[in-house]
């Protein structure tokens, strides 16, 4: 006891000097002004006392987790536990797209288009779980995708008047191209490479976008983008937010059907298994360039098609809505959400994206948050909130009395 | 005897090196069908690399590795990527085991069915009655397999979780979902105690009579490889130095000299 | 004249070369011992150049000024740069030894955002002015057009950085220990090294270079943010990358290469796309050379 509180006097002791200067002293160098914030010293001793008896906490928790599982005792949660449950699992579901229907119905388009945006990274997310979550492949420029789709539409939407439901599988086979070409020569890098040539590509996408005027009209971006239309149909603003709602909800299914379908497949097991052990992988005849490359390109697919509805739905966008914080966004929530898993991306973006929504005293801090959560993820959590939800096989076995083992 | 038997694998003067140094120099040796193979010597000799070319991990520096199968054209494995090699119709298992550790014992061996089955991603997302079809083959095949080596009832176990003897057998699961013609186990047996190590050579006998693989085997059990093993083939210094019958090595002067110190006779 | 434009240019790219040199070797020596891109890396660089900053601010406004504030505040930056390097890896990287190696790296790029939004939030989302600290020495006045004295410091520092680091790696009995656990880490925990101290101290190595470079690049600029740090960064692991990961003398030419072409491609061409020349080296690089220019090809055991 008397050591535990020492230590943690020492470590607030420890915070204090490290976050002195940036902390306490606030320097104008431009009016020649300097704020001393003494205040800040006790929050942060405070803070980093109570906190080192969190970490002490967790860290141990966490051993005691591991040796758990190592004795094959369930270490699952309840939530975990009940999602397990197919039949319960399929109820969920079902009361979710029930309220997910009637939800314009109930709120305002104010909370409508909130529920877009959070709905459109639920796309995202699904979309780099693809490559992040199953095949292991981390990507840090897979804002870039989105981008391409977004700009496709509106370049073709302003120069050739094409419409947004022409555009939408364009933009999302133009994202998996893009995938393609740039995935070709990259993939066969190792992991933590792979994600600094992906960061470029994010990069290199925004330098391109604002430097070359006749095709993107450069940092000011493109305006008056079309929104979805019906039909020819006139539609109010708050028509039209109700109608890109559930083209959403339609492409959210859509993308959960197909992500879920792939992840329980041969193609799906493959990246699974080029995540865990890539040697192996091969030594069991798997093509890991082909295997690779399907995974990347899949998830610029969606990100292409969700950026299409994106340009539709703000009808303006320019380069600076395509940074790497949007990149670091989305991973944040597959992270968050667990890797691999599709319902806990679909929580994470949620998350992520409603959290600083609604609680605005919190939206400054979001990226702080954000960034703290990822390296508290991979300590404590990896698995992430909700962890990827086991395939059931059925076998009958070569042996009679095998029959009822499913 | 030997010589009336269907040349499977045929290796010659493969040669290895790493930057200076000469890994495996100019190695030749011939694995029959229905052989069971063993390649020993020393730490360091150069085995594993030996297996790490055959399979098409490493590009050997030169020699030649060409695979017979029976009835069909003869085929040269040097140059071509692992997983085609393993089409081919090699497969094998690794000293330092590698499972998929996060998917469960099943899955780890149905992923080895992937070179023998095709849906691909739009079959996969349609899903319809002949990708269903496939994909129950491959959960059948895979359990059979799995009582074959004994781990049914490990079958939803993550791989991770196994116990140590499990999991090499585990591998070897895994490597005969791919169908091979020739299996290629490197040391097998390591860090098992007498009682695994019996049941393995049980199981390795098995698979060679039941299901006519033939297998080359990296061992250091010397009981083990005396027992089922012939021909065998020493290798010292990336050199092979010795080939023949259990007996006829045993009685060799240059592997006794090359095993100085450890053990040889059964 | 076109000769005079050549050497100019020749000398910011050396300058700028240098400065990324110096961030590279951080990235270099932790990756050759826990193979981790460390991600913070250039936000460790930018907290050197911020705490410098404020240093040097405080003391122009409380009316002191001269080289001697710029030596005291870049030794503060320095303290302050390791004792976060130090920090960083207590925190997010030692808990996650032997964890799957994305692990590592995500926790890596979560304490870059963090740090980032901790110092923009603390300080300021402005770029504020660095004073000029840096004299104009009379005796450059005759090639002051070709080089400058701020550059002619940087270089300076820069070589007696790196010949003082080389020292320390090949002759003290650290660097000897460094070595080893970069060759082998669980061999070098056999023979009696405290491999966790190693791991230490080359995070604290690392971070004492960024924070020189850090100081430096201040004072050249003239100006610092938060930002800063993303992209000298991830320059500086190109220069590293190009070199060949692990190799300290590759890290150094790796960094010359990228200020060189940076420079003399905005001085000849055009500066729009500057900021991804180093991505499109390193994309080239990596797919032609994946071991760099001085880097060995390690075979993966099997």
């Amino acid at each position: 006891m008397v050591r535990e509180f020492k230590q943690s006097l020492l470590i607030a002791l420890w915070f204090v000097f490290l976050t002195f200067p940036l902390m306490v002293v606030r320097v104008n160098t431009i009016e020649n002004i300097v704020v001393w914030r003494w205040e800040n010293i006790l929050w942060v001793a405070i803070g980093a006392f109570l906190l080192s008896y969190c970490w002490r906490y967790m860290l141990a928790r966490r051993r005691q987790q591991s040796k758990k599982a190592e004795e094959g005792i369930d270490t699952r949660g309840p939530l975990q536990a009940a999602l397990d449950n197919v039949q319960l699992r399929n109820r969920a579901m079902a009361v979710l797209l029930v309220l997910a229907v009637i939800f314009p119905l109930v709120f305002d388009t104010y909370q409508t288009n909130i529920m877009v945006t959070a709905l459109i990274f639920v796309v995202l997310g699904l979309g780099l779980n693809i490559g992040v979550g199953l095949a292991g492949l981390l990507d840090l420029g897979y804002v870039a995708f989105f981008g391409v789709g977004a700009y496709t539409y509106a370049i073709l939407n302003a120069n050739f008047d094409l419409g947004f439901w022409i555009v939408l599988p364009i933009g999302g086979v133009l994202g998996c191209l893009f995938g393609v070409v740039l995935g070709f020569p990259i993939l066969r890098l190792r992991g933590d490479y792979l994600a600094i040539v992906t960061l470029g590509f994010g990069m290199i996408f925004k330098v391109v976008m604002e430097n070359w005027e006749t095709l993107s009209k450069g940092p000011s971006g493109i305006a008056n983008i079309d929104r979805p239309g019906l039909f020819g149909l006139e539609m109010t603003l708050a028509q039209s937010t109700v109608y890109i709602y559930y083209i959403m909800i339609a492409l959210v299914v859509l993308t959960i059907i197909v992500t879920n379908r792939l992840k329980n497949s041969r193609v799906g097991r493959a990246w699974i298994a080029l995540r865990e052990d890539e040697i192996a992988c091969v030594a069991m005849g798997i093509d890991m360039a082909r295997t690779k490359l399907s995974a990347y390109a899949l998830g610029a697919f969606w990100a292409g098609m969700v950026g299409v509805l994106f340009a539709a739905k703000t009808t303006f966008i320019n380069p600076a809505g395509f940074t790497f914080m949007q990149s670091a966004i989305i991973l944040s929530i597959v992270v968050l959400g667990g890797m691999g898993s599709i319902l806990g991306v679909i929580l994470g973006a949620f998350i992520l994206v409603l959290l600083p929504e609604y609680l605005r005293a919190f939206s400054e801090y979001r990226m702080l948050v954000f960034g703290a959560a990822m390296t508290l993820m991979m300590i404590f959590r990896p698995q992430g909130l909700i962890s990827n939800l086991r395939q059931i096989y059925q076998y009958k076995g070569s042996k009679e009395k095998a029959a009822h083992d499913g | 005897m030997t010589d009336k038997k269907h040349k499977l694998l045929e290796v010659k003067g493969l040669t290895m090196d790493f930057g200076g140094l000469r890994a495996v120099d100019s190695v030749s040796l011939t694995v029959h069908e229905g052989e069971i193979a063993a390649l020993i010597g020393p730490n360091g000799a150069g085995k594993t690399t030996f297996f790490n070319c055959v399979t098409g991990i490493y590009t050997p520096t030169s020699g030649d590795i060409l695979l017979h199968p029976k009835g069909l054209a003869t085929r040269r494995l040097n140059g071509l990527k692992p997983n085609k090699v393993t089409e081919m119709g090699l497969a094998r298992t690794f000293q330092n085991i590698r499972l998929f550790s996060g998917m469960t014992v099943l899955e780890n061996v149905m992923i080895g069915r992937h070179c023998r089955t095709y849906s691909g991603i739009f079959r996969s997302i349609i899903r319809n009655r002949s990708v269903r079809e496939e994909e129950q083959e491959i959960v059948e095949t895979s359990y059979r397999l799995l009582e074959k080596v004994g781990l049914e009832k490990f079958v939803n176990e993550f791989a991770r979780n196994l116990p140590y003897g499990a999991q090499r057998r585990l591998e070897i699961a895994r490597a005969l979902a791919t169908d091979p013609l020739l299996l290629l186990l490197d040391e097998p047996a390591a860090g098992m105690n007498p009682y695994e190590t019996s049941e393995l050579d049980q199981l390795i006998c098995r698979i060679s009579e039941e299901e006519q693989i033939a297998i080359l085997l990296i061992e250091h059990d010397m009981k083990l490889v005396m027992k089922i093993s012939n021909p065998i083939f020493v290798m010292e210094y990336g050199k092979k130095i010795a080939q023949g019958s259990p007996l006829e090595i045993r009685d060799n002067p240059k592997v006794i000299e090359a095993y100085l110190g450890e053990e040889v006779d059964a | 004249m076109d000769m005079e434009y050549f050497l100019e240019l020749f000398f910011s790219g050396l300058t700028r070369g240098s400065i990324y040199a110096l961030i590279a070797l951080g990235y270099t020596m932790v990756y050759g011992i826990i193979q981790l891109i460390n991600f913070a890396h250039g936000e460790i660089y930018m907290i050197g150049a911020f705490v410098a900053l404020i240093v040097a601010g405080v003391c122009t406004i409380y009316g002191l000024s001269g080289f001697a504030i710029l030596i005291l505040a870049a030794a503060i930056a320095i303290l302050y740069a390791a004792a976060y390097g130090y920090t960083l890896e207590k925190i997010a990287y030692r808990p996650l030894r032997g964890s799957p190696r994305l692990s590592p790296l995500i926790s890596a790029i979560g304490m870059s955002i963090f740090l980032q939004n901790y110092v923009l939030l603390a300080q300021t989302p402005d770029y504020l002015p660095f004073p000029r600290l840096i004299p104009s020495f009379a005796f450059m006045d005759p090639v002051a057009h070709i080089i400058g004295s701020a550059e002619l410091v940087i270089l300076v520092t820069t070589l007696v950085t790196m010949v003082l680091l080389t020292l320390l790696i090949k002759k003290t009995r650290v660097g000897k220990a460094m070595r080893a656990t970069q060759q082998d880490l669980s061999m070098a925990r056999l023979v009696g090294i405290n491999v966790d101290r190693v791991i230490s101290l080359t995070f604290v190595i690392g971070s004492v270079l960024a924070a020189i470079g850090g100081v430096l690049v201040a004072s050249y600029i003239g100006q610092v943010n938060f930002y800063i740090g993303f992209l000298a960064g991830v320059k500086a692991f190109t220069a590293a990358v190009l070199g060949g990961i692990g190799s300290i003398p590759g890290a150094v030419l790796g960094g010359l290469i990228i200020g060189w072409s940076e420079s003399f491609a905005a001085g000849y061409f055009s500066s729009d796309y500057e900021d991804i020349l180093t991505f499109v080296l390193l994309v080239v690089i990596l797919i032609v050379r994946p071991a760099g220019i001085l880097g060995k090809v390690r075979k993966q055991k099997v």
